[in-house]
């Protein structure tokens, strides 16, 4: 773990709301690993304001790369921070998803969450794992992100939409119930990984829980500090109260108690 | 040479910014990300016997200039911290930096065994980084705890005079904001034994969700801190020193050095940071590099001088 300066080589629009931004950070990029985070303090919001946590969408060559939507004060102000300008990361931080997946790996993601599994999937076709299936929603067609990218890296994609107008109609949870019947009815063995919206996650971990497969849960919970000093950002585990930060973000599906 | 050792009430610091209990974990968490070697002691988190839970989520909301929290002291109880986290800590940081262990219970007893339970682990070879003991009685986020033993000065000097009778560690005791005399509270920690003052918890605050008509936090209300309770502090801290020859251990939105130099001229003897390591871990470090240049530039030759030089 660093608290590194940054130089921003690359900070643009993807789509409605959402942004890519890319750090120069050789260190950061060479020891991150899919689902940890980084810890950014944004330098358009005063100075006493606190660091605003990021998934990493991919680490490589120097560079990390985050997408983000626009939700709030701090990627608000983030939004402002210019293509040259600097900024000060700390990571990386946290527990991400393991890469020894045995079986089919089914990566579903929402929104702004399929940030982390992008950096999953690369890591796992690297490493030589091909069975790998992506299962993307959101609410409308513009909430797909980077489908390409997916498709780029050789994985299945899967899309679903509230309103239909892409992929199918309905929750990111319905193409994935219907592979997850043809992996069972075969006899294959698969884990899941999900980042997103808490109800989907918790749709995707309750199909790991008690079935033999693995699930990988990454909860996004507000965070102060990121290193586990500061016991803000909880999650309700059968440990008890545990620190998103750093015994997450990414958690055993079986693990997490649903309030 | 600037001297920028201080005493506080006997414990030994090698420079004078500390860090305050509850940003910083149990120490070693920032390990690997700052230079511990300008810090002069951290401040372990909220210590009770049993393990204790905290708050429901949402813990903390940050507001401008600041933080209201309600983290409610989750903490492993004693045993644990004794005998897993402080040698953790000590093999994490080396060299170490001394520990503050902040300490609370749900009654005189608890805190008095607490402190017995720290003193002699500090004897031991693994836990000898314990080095003062912090009694917290200002607590706003835990009904049964801390703020209780901190709000009626004859409350507050029984449970110092408890915690003393237990402890030969330097003992701190670590006052509320919102009384209407500090001095009060100040006296009854003289009376009780106390070695010094550690000056100020966070102030009771709160923060409204106001789409939701509902408190944003969990537990309603919380503690607020960050740069916006610094002159607060400084205030306290002035009152304080004027009434009590005790050292005190400043602490209130220090974000920079001027922060931690307003703080020690006001009286404080050491000073520490806390919220400001959430935005930037290595603030200790340069606050502490900042009064170094101070003193050089105003012709102190030691931090100890500084300490309620305020010209009046």
């Amino acid at each position: 773990m660093t608290d590194a300066s940054a130089k921003i080589v690359e900070h643009v629009e993807i789509g409605a709301g959402y942004r890519r931004l890319v750090l120069d950070a050789p260190e950061m990029a060479s020891e991150l690993t899919p689902g940890q985070f980084v810890h950014v303090r944004v330098p358009t919001l005063e100075a006493s304001a606190l660091r605003r946590p990021f998934s990493v969408f991919d680490a490589d060559d120097g560079k990390v790369i985050i997408l983000y939507k626009m939700v709030g004060r701090g990627t608000a102000a983030l939004n402002l921070v210019k293509t040259g300008d600097t900024v000060n990361v700390l990571g990386p931080l946290g527990h991400g998803f393991p890469t020894d997946c045995r079986g089919t790996a089914l990566l579903v993601g929402g929104g702004y969450g399929i940030a982390p599994l992008h950096f999953l999937a690369k890591a796992l076709k690297a490493s030589g794992h091909d069975s790998v299936e992506v299962f993307i929603g959101g609410r409308t067609s513009n909430d797909l992100l980077a489908v390409d990218r997916f498709r780029a890296l050789g994985v299945s994609v899967h899309l679903a939409t509230n309103d239909g107008s892409e992929g199918v109609k309905g929750l990111v949870i319905d193409p994935l119930d219907d592979v997850l019947a043809g992996l069972r009815e075969a006899g294959r063995a698969f884990e899941l990984f999900a980042c997103g919206p808490d109800p989907m996650l918790k749709a995707v971990a309750l199909r790991a829980t008690g079935t033999g497969s693995r699930g990988w849960i990454s909860m996004d919970r507000h965070m102060i500090c990121g290193v586990g000093a500061c016991y803000a950002c909880i999650q309700k585990t059968v440990r008890g109260n545990s620190r998103c930060c750093i015994e997450g973000p990414v958690f055993r599906a079986e693990d997490l108690v649903w309030e | 040479m600037i001297d920028i050792g201080v005493n506080l009430g006997g414990l030994k610091m090698a420079t004078p910014v500390a860090t305050a209990s509850g940003t910083f974990g149990y120490g070693f968490e920032y390990a690997g990300a700052i230079d511990y070697s300008k810090i002069g002691a951290v401040t372990a988190k909220g210590i009770r016997m049993d393990p204790w839970p905290g708050n429901p989520m949402p813990r903390h909301s940050e507001v401008f200039g600041g933080l209201v929290n309600a983290i409610g002291l989750q903490g492993t109880g004693i045993d644990h911290f004794l005998d897993i986290t402080v040698p953790h800590y000590m093999e994490q940081v080396k060299p170490a930096p001394p520990m503050i262990v902040n300490i609370w219970g749900g009654s005189v007893e608890e805190y008095a065994e607490v402190a017995r339970r720290l003193t002699e682990a500090a004897a031991t070879k693994e836990c000898s980084a314990i080095a003062a003991i912090e009694c917290n009685v200002s607590c706003p986020n835990v009904k049964e705890g801390g703020h209780t033993f901190g709000q009626d000065p004859e409350v507050l000097r029984t449970l110092v005079s408890a915690v003393r009778e237990k402890t030969s560690l330097p003992l701190i005791v670590k006052l509320a904001p919102n009384v209407p005399d500090i001095r009060l509270y100040v006296k009854a920690c003289e009376y009780g034994g106390a070695d010094a003052l550690s000056l100020i918890n966070t102030i009771p605050a709160m923060v409204i969700d106001i789409e939701r008509r509902k408190p944003v936090l969990a537990n309603r209300t919380g503690g607020l801190s960050g740069r916006c309770v610094h002159p607060v502090a400084v205030k306290l801290v002035y009152d304080a020193h004027k009434s009590t020859k005790l050292p005190i251990l400043a602490m209130g939105g220090i974000y920079e050095p001027e922060d931690a130099i307003e703080l020690l001229l006001a009286g404080a003897t050491a000073v520490a940071v806390g919220t400001a390591t959430f935005s930037d871990p290595s603030t200790a470090g340069r606050v502490c590099d900042g009064i170094v240049a101070y003193c050089e530039r105003h012709g102190f030759s030691s931090v100890s001088e500084v300490t309620g030089a305020l010209v009046e």
